[in-house]
């Protein structure tokens, strides 16, 4: 019994994903299918699912019913807020992040996408790519996701028309090449009947490329930033003090991208001081070698001042640049607009710094790409703007290292979280 | 050139360490919240993995029903005492004694805890509490933050929960106001016993295959203790069982198991059909939206 599933359990890794579309896309029934399909559903959430259905007058087994959490949501129907699901296969784990579609909930999508290595867009196949998939489309973007599936769904009401199906591809593929996202993929699928989500179905034979599930367990987890150069920034300082430990200081922090190594020269930002590593540290383990986005704990050869904000990288690699003004979309999350006149808090890689907005110089239309001249930033906007910060920061551009280009900005009197961001100048 | 990469368990122990750092950094008086179970005992490796060599920077509190399992209670104070954590034990039983609860018959106290909660949040002054909650547990966790707002009253507002982007969470709040931090929001229970196993942590021995006497109520099995007496026409039988949760004794119900250790019970659950609350909770199956209503009331 016992070397039977551990094995491949211990070797799975972690894909995280986003889907978004609207109620009418069957993006509900989409991940109900997947879930069902990969048996990741139990048989007394089914019962409960049954219940429902018939409770609304409906026949059989409703899936999307699964993914509709809020009490609220059931009873208007749609989806409101991220939820978060999760599966397992063989190969992998999964954990997707439910966005709603609708424009009012942008700030949602951002929300999802935000930590997704892939993201999944639905199209009916009846109706093709509509305003809101090429604004979905363009979210994902933005967020740096570098996977996109275009699930092009209900082919059954398209007769499984291989030519409606290239049609839709003809179509949608220049908007998407000029977004700039490495990897792009379509599939034709029916949720309802499940073709070509887990199991192929008997309906598409034409199509030779993988199926859903067969794409989310081999791309690689792009999110994986081990090949970027090696950045610690500090979030704790560990100084037990105590009779056993009298001069013992570590500096804690999860590793945003690369590898260290013990021994490895290493500066200190913004101070520029250099040391080496002595130790590091996971727990009571002794690592010789550690990588993102592993949480650790490193000592130094040197007796150097280093707080909580400070950032360890590797003196091998480019360093990153210490700057008090930089360049940036914005996507404004807060019902209350932005105000120009005021101060924000900047957080961004554990250092939490105050920021003024020097100037706000255009909003993106997400629907058509355009820019457009704006006096002001609202809910589900996204603005770019320079930005200027009281005490340096230690930034990259996002689509280089998603970790030291994110940011987010927090009103200091509501203590809301009105905006997160993107570097793009630094 | 190719780079190791991290499998989903060493994935998700890193993010929950990174939650517990970030709420040591930032938090003025954080507590995390301590049953004895399963999940609060992953979570107690957790914040002893974050602050090696150093101590846990914040004290446990429990809220005991005083329906729990003698050997829960047993394994608590044992595991707290071997950490050097300070524990907080505050009482349902207290509550109701005061006035504060009015407890109706055969009611489970799982749903009385809230009143002792935030009663305890108040005395202490606490900004922050963790909570070992999983998102795959309940629909209602599956949209909760995991860094969740609660206001003055310690209510969950499910429609305006604050942005969460990326790992950049905003711990911020005013006086009154409290956080609820959920380390492990992202693990399923396959991923709690595959910690157990990997790291060789010790749990209460009803965890495991054991012989119980049982009645079967309402289609659950239900242990019989000093709060559950069998009803006329129920027969009591001794069965080989094991408990997937550990709450109020009343109301908590073991599954029918051999599995004898956490690999055993890893090979179990992968297989298992039925869900986690579902098959041990009765008071979950009262109503679609019944974790929605206590959460937003200020349950875990």
């Amino acid at each position: 019994m016992t070397a039977l599933n551990t094995p491949p359990l211990k070797t799975m890794e972690l894909l995280r994903f986003s889907t978004a579309g609207s109620v009418d896309d069957g993006k509900s029934t989409l991940i109900g299918r997947l879930l069902y399909d990969a048996k990741s559903i139990f048989e007394d959430t089914l019962d409960a699912i049954a219940r429902t259905t018939m409770k609304k007058g409906q026949e059989g087994l409703n899936l999307a019913l699964l993914t509709d959490g809020l009490q609220a949501e059931r009873e208007q129907g749609i989806t409101i807020d991220v939820a978060y699901r999760y599966f397992a296969t063989p190969r992998r784990k999964f954990i997707i992040a439910d966005t709603p579609g609708h424009e009012q909930y942008t700030r949602n999508m951002v929300t999802g996408a935000s930590t997704s290595d892939l993201a999944i867009i639905l199209v009916d196949a009846r109706k093709g790519p509509l305003i809101q998939s090429r604004r979905h489309a363009y979210l994902s973007s933005l967020l740096g996701i570098r996977h996109l599936v275009i699930a092009v769904n209900k082919m059954d009401t398209a007769n499984y028309s291989d030519k409606r199906f290239k049609e839709i591809q003809h179509d949608f593929e220049p908007f998407l090449k000029r977004l700039g996202i490495p990897h792009l993929y379509f599939i034709p699928m029916s949720a309802l009947h499940g073709d070509m989500v887990v199991e192929r179905g008997e309906n598409l034979d034409w199509y030779k490329g993988p199926t859903l599930l067969d794409l989310l367990e081999t791309v690689p987890v792009s999110l994986s930033t081990a090949h970027l150069p090696a950045r610690l920034p500090v979030q704790l300082v560990c100084r037990p003090q105590t009779p056993e430990l009298p001069d013992f200081r570590g500096y804690m922090g999860r590793i945003e991208s690369g590898t260290l190594k013990t021994g490895e020269a290493v500066t200190i930002l913004p101070s520029g001081q250099r040391s080496r590593i002595r130790n590091l540290y996971l727990g009571e383990k002794e690592l010789s070698e550690a990588i993102a986005p592993q949480s650790i704990q490193v000592t130094l050869e040197d007796e150097i001042d280093i707080s909580r904000g400070d950032m360890i990288v590797s003196s091998q690699d480019s360093l990153p640049k210490t700057v008090r003004k930089f360049e940036a979309k914005v996507c404004w999350l807060s019902e209350t607009p932005l105000d120009l006149r005021r101060k924000y808090l900047l957080k961004h890689a554990n250092r939490t710094v105050k920021a003024i907005v020097e100037s706000l110089d255009y909003l993106v239309d997400i629907n058509s790409l355009e820019q457009k001249p704006a006096l002001t930033v609202e809910v589900n906007d996204i603005a770019h703007i320079h930005l200027k910060v009281l005490q340096p920061v230690m930034a990259e551009p996002y689509h280089e290292n998603r970790k030291l280009g994110a940011f987010i900005l927090i009103d200091e009197s509501s203590n809301m979280t009105v905006a997160g961001g993107m570097i793009e100048k630094a | 050139m190719t780079f190791n990469r991290l499998t989903h368990l060493e994935a998700l122990e890193s993010e929950a360490i990174h939650i517990m750092r970030e709420v040591a950094a930032e938090c003025r008086n954080p507590v995390l919240l301590f049953s004895g179970g399963k999940d609060s005992i992953v979570m107690l490796r957790l914040a002893e993995k974050a602050f090696l060599p150093g101590r846990i920077p914040f004290p446990l509190l429990h809220i005991d029903t005083e329906h729990n399992f003698p050997e829960v209670i047993k394994f608590r104070d044992k595991l707290a005492n071997k950490l050097k954590v300070k524990l907080i034990v505050r009482s349902v039983q207290d509550s109701i004694d005061a006035g504060r609860i009015i407890e109706k018959p055969n009611q489970s106290r799982n749903t009385l805890q809230t009143t002792t909660l935030l009663d305890a949040i108040e005395e202490f002054g606490f900004d922050t509490c963790f909570g070992g909650a999983r998102r795959d547990e309940e629909k209602a966790r599956a949209k909760e933050r995991i860094f969740s707002f609660r206001d003055e009253f310690g209510q969950w507002d499910p429609r305006n929960q604050r942005p969460e982007l990326w790992d950049l969470y905003n711990t911020r709040v005013h006086p009154g106001e409290h956080m609820r931090v959920f380390p492990i929001s992202n693990w399923t229970e396959l991923d709690v016993w595959q910690y157990i196993h990997n790291e060789q942590l010790e749990v209460p021995a009803l965890y495991y295959a054991h012989e119980r006497e049982v009645i079967e109520r309402n289609g659950s099995l239900l242990p019989v203790s000093h709060l559950v007496r069998p009803k006329p026409g129920e027969l009591t039988q001794r069965i080989t069982v094991r408990f997937r949760t550990v709450g109020d004794m009343s109301c908590t119900c073991p599954v029918i198991s051999e599995a004898e250790n956490a690999n055993e019970i890893i090979l179990e659950t992968a297989m298992t059909r039925i869900t986690e609350r579902g098959a041990t909770r009765m008071d979950d199956k009262t109503s679609d939206a019944s974790m929605e209503l206590r959460k937003k009331e200020g349950y875990f």
